[in-house]
Order: C-alpha cells, then structure tokens, then sequence
C-alpha cells in the first residue's frame, strides 16, 4: 500500500537523478526496448487480441452482439452502479481525508489503516461477508425477511459490494495531498472570518479537487470491472442483476466467443477512457 | 448538509432495493451455467403457449451459474420459483439445508422429475485416430484424456461414476479391480481442469489429449460449434445415466402466489414442444414421437444408473465423494 512517504519518495529520487550522472547509453537502450517489448506481449498483445474477436465477424455482428437486450441491460445496470457509488465514495473519501488531516486524535493511524482494508482483503471475501450478514441464513438474514426487506440478490445488493471494494480509491488519493498542503490556507480563511461551508466550497474543494476527480476515476474504473464481490450477492438474474463483467462471463461458459469479445470490448474501452482521464488529470494535478 | 446528502443517497440507494411485491407476471427460472440458450428456446416457446392458453403475458427471467453455487443462492434468499439443475444432489440441498422443498420431490413429476437426460460420452479428433469405442480404451498407455477435476466439477465426477461402474461390471463388481480402473484412468489425464468449460478448451484450443469426455449433450454441441469435419462424437457401448431434475422451489411460489406459472412451466418441458426443444439442443428425451424423430442424432446405448450401481445419491456420497473416500484414495494415490 502506498502511503504519503511513499509518494513523496519519487519526487525525491527524480531530483537526485537529474543531478546524477547519466547511465551507460547501451544499458540505457537496452533497458526501455526490454520494458517496451514486454509491455507490448503482456498488455498490448491481450487488448488487441478482445477486438480481433469482437469483431472478427463484421461490424453487424459486433453491433448485434452488444445490442442484445441482455448485454444492454448489464451495460445499464454497470454504468448506474457506477452513478450510484462513484459519488457516495467521493464524499466519504472527503469526510475520511478531511478526518484524519486536520485533526489528531488517538486511533488516527489505525483509522488509516481500517480504511484500507478493501484493498488487502480478496473481493470475493467482501461478497461471502455480506452474503453471511444479509442472506436469509445469515446474521440479520431472519430480521430483514420479518420486515420483507430484501437486500441480496437485488440490485443494491451490487451498490453495497460495490461500495466497500471501491471505498479507499478517493481517500487514498486525498489524505496525502491534504497532508502536503497543510491547514494553513483554511486557517486564513477562518480568521478572515469565513463560516465552514465557505472554507470548504471556496478553499478546501478548489486545492483537492484534481486529486478528487482522480480518485474519482479510479474509483469509477473498479466498480465497473468488479466480478468476484458482484459474483457472490448478484444472484445473475438476467436482464435484472447481471453486471457486465458477469454477463461476459456468461457469454463465454455459452461458447459466445464473439459476444463475449464484443461485451469485453466495450469495458476495455471504458479504460480506455478511464486511462486518458487519468492522465489529463494527473497533468492538471502537477501543473 | 454534507450529511444530509449522506443520507439522501443511502436512502435513494435503499429505495431501490425492496422487490415490487405486485401480482407475479413472470417467473424465476434458476438454472446450471451452460443451458443459456437452451432455456431462452424454451422460454420463448412457453411464453407463446401460456398466451395462448391463459391469455396472459408473462416474463421467465434466467439466473445461470455453477447448480452448486445457485442452491446457495437460493438458500441465502435468491428467490427461484423453479430450479432446473443438472445434480440431483444440488435439488436435494434445498429439502436438506432449508426445507424448501418436499423431501418426495423427486415423484412429482415423471422420470424421477428429470424431464431430459444425457450421458458422459465421447469427443475425439476427426477420423477417431486412436480408434476409442469403449471406456477400457481410456486406460491404453497411448491414449491422453481430458476432462475436468473431479474435485471440483460436477461433470467430471459423472466421467468418474461411469468409468467406475464400467469396470465394476467388467470386474464382476470387484472394488478392488474398479478402483484400480479409475486410477489408471486418472494418470492418463495430463491437465486437470477445474470445470467444463477449460477442459474444452483444453482438449480443443490447446490440442491437448485425445479424448474429452462430457455429457453428450455437450458433446454434440461442441462438436457442432467447433466444426464437424474436426471432430467426432462416440458414444460408449454402456454409460452412466445422468438426470437433469426440475423442481418447483415450494417456498418461494407460496410466498409469491406464482405456483400455478410455475408448475405450468415445468409440465411444458414434457410436452412435444418441450422435448423437440430439448432433443433439438442435443437432450436425450422420453417422449416417443420426439424419441423418434431424432433417433439418429442419439446411439443407441445402454445406461446403468446412480441408483442400481452405487445404492443411490446419499450412499454413493459418502462412500465416494466424501473426505477420504474412494475418490480421495484413487485420485490422490494416482
């Protein structure tokens, strides 16, 4: 995991560097033809490889492919999870960051590392958790059903899994800019005489808020990829509660093989996307 | 207001939750995870009928995955009107672990509730080169078979269960002599795959082995996806039979009021209509006239069942699949 030390650590490293002597020319070449070469078999090979075979049978079939009622819904339902949880995550990335930033109090590193816990433990336990505190036979399984509320195998079940994988995505990115930056910008505007809210809109908002959208991003890219957690509490009723990933996955146990493609195609376009945000971001962030 | 919006969201997320509890115009169908298009054959076809019977229009939705893995669900709350799996063991679950259904399920139905059947048979690469007829051709030392972990796949332990009572009744059911079959059988296995699906994959994309052996239903579907001239479908002289149960799941039909859809859905599979779909997507069926009209598609064989050979699920389970049963000791010694 990465923490703020981390991060600032390039910084230090590339200065040192541009000091430093220059590295042998051959070793030097040598070293990015390496790196260039692999990267092409392990990510460029892969990613070519989802569009040959989407559209290996035309473009008609392609369009067909993705326009059945089935992969349109689960494309849907992808996009609405994302609407769903991407924004919920950014105001709890905010409180957290805002938390453990600007106040000390005991348990503050223990809270950082809590936060985290999303990352280091498998998806597919999050899902077998929820399953064991909302399924019928699980712990609050019985309470619910005397209620009739039902929460697995619905779509917020989906927004739930989803919520806790992706919850440390903004976080992440915001405690250690905000550490950086310190609290002396907020501290002017509150003596100026600035209510809380106003700190917050016109001061706080505005310096966090390329690291924000670009949590943001990251955020969005692992909701929409999801599988092992969205596995365990989706139920997979198609056309109801089958996301896309599962959805290529069903495609494929069908011998699908183009259909399958075509639906990977448009996740690997998504991050696509996601990729040339994250970069213009990650510009704006520098500059 | 920060906190308001909080609550705002979780509320809206919440809302979003509780199923619509209205008057069912459609039905669950919980399934096996490669009957995808088999069902929406299916349900295309029974969705026309019941218009045309009932004068309503209804909606069967599909959930498909592992049969394991969906008995699960439906334990934790997934709520199938019916189940059409492809292990009896996986229905029987929902008697066992949550009294979902009736523990006579199985007679409510004709065919043990079984409304098609199939059989582990054979894929072998065109021309049959290594000349594989029977299951004692799997054990020469020039054969390479494929199919899945027995451990883990449901269909793999039907491939074990027919080699065994194979050699049980080539042995004079001698365990001794059929265990050494299987284990033989094993060691000629190269990769073992963890489900169907890789195993193809394996044997066809891979190059690998010589033989696959699946249900035939799959059989002939691969055959037929991946190109007819490649390869071909042998079926053994004898095989194991093996069911694929249907249910209506009491417990949710009650609650939902959809019983009636529901076990209209099923007795659909057992009309003419229903078998010729069924038989048409390579399902050995009961009904004559349907038996008839694809007789060429399905050898003849002999079939020797779960109930004859090894005393029925519950006995075969203990004796075979549980830890440190005869599975583990073959498998493991191999």
């Amino acid at each position: 995991m990465q923490t703020a030390a981390d991060l600032a650590a390039p910084a230090k490293m590339q200065s040192s560097r541009r000091h430093g002597q220059r590295p042998a020319r051959t070793a030097h070449w040598l070293l990015i033809l390496a790196a260039m070469a692999l990267s092409a078999l392990f990510i460029g090979v892969p990613i070519a490889v989802i569009f040959t075979y989407a559209l290996r049978e035309g473009i008609s079939v392609y369009i067909a492919q993705i326009t059945q009622p089935a992969t349109l819904h689960a494309i849907w339902l992808t996009v609405l999870t994302a609407i769903v949880v991407v924004p919920i995550n950014m105001v709890f990335g905010i409180c957290v960051a805002w938390l453990v930033t600007r106040f000390r109090f005991p348990g503050r590193r223990l809270l950082i590392t809590f936060i985290e816990i999303p990352f280091s433990v498998s998806p597919i336990v999050a899902g077998v958790t929820y399953l064991f505190l909302y399924g019928s036979q699980g712990l609050l399984g019985p309470l619910l059903e005397s209620h009739d509320i039902k929460i697995m195998f619905t779509v917020p079940a989906i927004f739930l899994v989803s919520l806790f994988v992706t919850s440390p995505f903004v976080a992440r990115e915001l405690i250690p800019l905000m550490q950086a930056q310190g609290s002396e910008d907020e501290e002017a505007a509150i003596t100026l005489g600035a209510t809380g809210l106003q700190t917050f809109f016109y001061v706080t908002l505005p310096n966090i808020r390329w690291a924000l959208l670009y949590g943001a991003v990251l955020c969005n890219a692992r909701v929409m990829g999801e599988f092992g957690a969205v596995s365990v509490v989706s139920g997979a009723i198609r056309g109801q509660t089958n996301t896309l990933p599962l959805q290529i996955e069903l495609l494929f146990n069908d011998y699908n093989v183009t259909g399958a493609f075509a639906a990977s195609s448009t996740l690997a376009l998504i991050a696509v996307v996601t990729l040339i945000l994250k970069y213009v971001l990650e510009r704006k962030q520098a500059g | 207001m920060k906190k308001l919006f909080v609550y705002a969201t979780v509320a809206l997320a919440l809302g979003l939750g509780p199923v619509k509890a209205a008057e069912p115009t459609g039905i669950l169908n919980v399934s096996y995870d490669v009957s995808r298009e088999l069902y929406e054959q299916v349900n295309k076809a029974f969705t026309a009928a019941y218009k045309k019977e009932a004068g309503k229009d209804i909606t069967v939705n599909q959930s498909h995955a592992g049969s394991s893995k969906q008995a699960r669900s439906i334990l934790e709350g997934l709520e199938a009107d019916v189940v059409t799996f492809n292990q009896v063991t996986d229905v029987q679950v929902l008697h066992d672990k949550g009294n979902f259904i009736p523990a006579d399920w199985q007679s409510r139905l004709p065919n043990n509730s079984s409304p098609y059947y199939s059989l582990p048979a054979f894929l072998v690469r065109a021309g049959n080169p290594k000349h594989i007829k029977n299951w004692d051709d799997l054990v020469r030392d020039d054969v390479k078979v494929i199919f899945p972990n027995p451990k883990t796949s449901g269909n793999a332990r039907y491939t074990y269960l027919a080699a065994y009572a194979y050699a049980l009744e080539a042995n004079n059911k001698d365990q001794a002599k059929a265990q050494d079959f299987v284990k033989k059988l094993f060691a000629n296995v190269p990769v073992f795959d963890t489900g169907g699906r890789a195993a193809t994959t394996t044997f066809a994309e891979r190059g690998i082995g010589d033989v696959l052996i699946t249900f035939e239903a799959e059989v002939l579907g691969t055959r037929k996806q991946l190109g007819e001239d490649k390869y071909e479908a042998v079926v053994p002289p004898v095989s194991l039979l093996a069911e694929f149960p249907v249910t209506v799941v009491d417990k949710v039909v009650d609650k939902r009021g959809s019983r009636a859809i529901a076990e209209n859905y099923l007795k659909f599979l057992y009309t003419p209509e229903g078998q010729d779909i069924l038989a048409q997507n390579f399902n050995r069926v009961n009904d004559e006239t349907i038996k008839a009209k694809y007789a060429a598609q399905f050898p003849e064989t002999r079939l020797v069942t779960v109930e004859d050979v090894f005393g029925g699920w519950d006995k075969l389970s203990k004796e075979h699949f549980a830890e440190g049963g005869i599975l583990d000791k073959v498998f493991t010694k191999r």
